[in-house]
């Protein structure tokens, strides 16, 4: 009698017994792991009030926008952020692709990493589009330009879209490579897109930070940095979230695949 | 050197598999054909020359990026046929030399299409090309490239998906906007003459510097893609 092996499930981390010993205490739920995640939460709040309260009531009031401005600290911070995360993604996914073959229980965490790096930056991104469109009807007239960085800052989103859909649409088994390789795509195209849109037009104000840029009040400072490293700190939780849910995910495919091996090994002949 | 017979064994292969069975191409053709004649009645071009030249542009690579995907995932499926991807994955030849004869066959295939193709366009939208035409010959092959080199690779990593049909436009175009903005830039450029040289000079250096790093990228990381599970 033939007997078919799962093995096309457990592929490509063949876990060892004592691989699935260890793994288990990687994700296994520690109470200190816990603690120090409400902790990071409780701070997170904790700035984030407070970067509400020097964005709307300790920054000074902008000489021709008024209050509007005011979005500037929230859109900033997410613009800077969505710009950030990618490159978490795009390393996680070259670890992934360096451990695949060598260490795949590393790999598999590193994946667990990419895609919660994703879908973050695809938030954040989103969410910069959106305050940023709230800002332009009323200071432009205009929800929306097809400005060099309004466009860049699409591209982007629509990238990181498409990963995520990737990775619902890839074949099991498959996922964590084929993303991974997307992954690498979608970092070499940003600063392509940068490059080719600036050249096609630019609208969005100058840079306000920068050598060319034209700076701003003092008193403004501690409102844009309490609010940066308020959603950082809020990005971060998100990811870690994620990436520990992922995890999880993980585990327990690992264990169902391994226990339809093991009732297929147990069957009688 | 070497490597260069496994491309051009590649490339025999697919270019006679195409000879016998014309499925792409023909494929292809009647699609950008409809293409063409949908956008002219969509457009009326007749009405507007000035408009007509403006667009003209956009619409041409429209037509070729979507005609060209339809032919890119038969590309691919034909080699899952008795099993021939997993011959190819045990050959001892390198797997890049499958993937750069594969994208050079398709390559040859879109301009194939781009060649009759630009006749009907200039009878249906009554082009009068105001500026230097050959840097069209110059402009179309680059273009033609940026989309069959990424369209090729992502056929292929898309190949055991659920639905491959439609993941690889959901994944090509995205990545493809700097390029399209680019080729439809320069072609633009070339057919109103109102773009200035060093600005169209700039566009198809840009582009020919995506074909590279793609180009690159490609080579780069298709053996991971082919024995990817």
């Amino acid at each position: 009698m033939q007997r078919v092996f799962p093995l096309q499930i457990l592929r490509p981390h063949r876990i060892s017994p004592e691989n699935r010993g260890k793994m288990k205490a990687i994700v296994a739920r520690s109470s200190t792991l816990r603690n120090v995640a409400w902790l990071w939460l409780v701070a997170t709040a904790a700035v984030l009030v407070v970067g509400f309260r020097q964005a709307i009531f300790l920054a000074p009031m902008e000489e021709t926008m008024g209050n509007l401005q005011r979005i500037f600290y929230y859109h900033l911070a997410h613009a800077i952020l969505s710009l950030i995360f990618p490159y978490v993604n795009v390393a996680a996914s070259l670890a992934y692709l360096y451990w695949r073959r060598r260490d795949p229980l590393k790999a598999l965490s590193a994946d667990a990493l990419a895609v919660a790096s994703a879908e973050v930056t695809v938030l954040y991104a989103g969410l910069c589009l959106a305050t940023g469109m709230l800002w332009g009807k009323p200071a432009w007239g205009i929800w929306w330009t097809w400005d060099a960085r309004l466009t860049t800052e699409l591209i982007l989103w629509l990238l990181y879209a498409s990963y995520l859909l990737l990775r619902r649409f890839s074949p099991n088994g498959q996922t964590g490579v084929l993303s991974a390789v997307l992954a690498v795509f979608a970092a070499v195209d940003v600063p392509i897109v940068f490059m080719s849109i600036r050249w096609w037009r630019t609208q969005h104000p100058a840079p306000v930070f920068g050598p060319d840029g034209g700076g701003i009040d003092p008193a403004m400072v501690p409102a844009v940095l309490w609010n940066l490293t308020g959603w950082a700190m809020w990005g971060i939780f998100l990811i870690g979230l994620r990436f520990a849910l992922e995890r999880r995910r993980q585990l327990a495919e690992q264990e169902a695949a391994l226990l339809a091996l093991e009732a297929s090994l147990e069957t009688p002949q | 050197m070497k490597y260069l017979g496994y491309v051009l064994e590649h490339l025999r292969k697919d270019l006679r598999l195409e000879w016998r069975s014309r499925d792409s191409i023909n494929g292809m053709l009647f699609f950008v054909l409809l293409m063409v004649v949908v956008f002219s009645i969509a457009f009326d071009p007749a009405g507007y020359p000035t408009v007509t030249r403006q667009i003209s542009g956009g619409i041409l690579w429209v037509g070729l990026l979507f005609a060209s995907m339809t032919a890119l995932n038969q590309s691919w499926t034909r080699e899952q046929r008795n099993q021939v991807l997993e011959a190819q994955r045990m050959a001892p030849s390198p797997a890049s030399a499958l993937f750069v004869g594969k994208a050079l066959a398709n390559m040859i295939f879109v301009l194939v299409v781009e060649a009759v193709l630009a006749p009907v366009f200039i009878i249906f939208f009554n082009l009068h090309v105001l500026g230097d035409p050959w840097l069209l010959a110059l402009i179309l092959p680059l273009g033609t490239w940026a989309i069959v080199v990424n369209g090729t690779f992502f056929a292929a990593l898309g190949l055991r998906a659920r639905n491959r049909e439609l993941l690889l436009p959901l994944i090509l175009l995205p990545l493809s906007l700097p390029a399209v903005l680019m080729m439809v830039q320069a072609t633009t450029g070339v057919l109103t003459a109102e773009l200035d040289p060093i600005y169209l000079q700039s566009w198809i250096k840009q582009l020919a510097g995506y074909d590279v790093i793609y180009t690159t990228v490609c080579i780069l990381l298709f053996e991971t893609v082919l024995n990817a599970e």
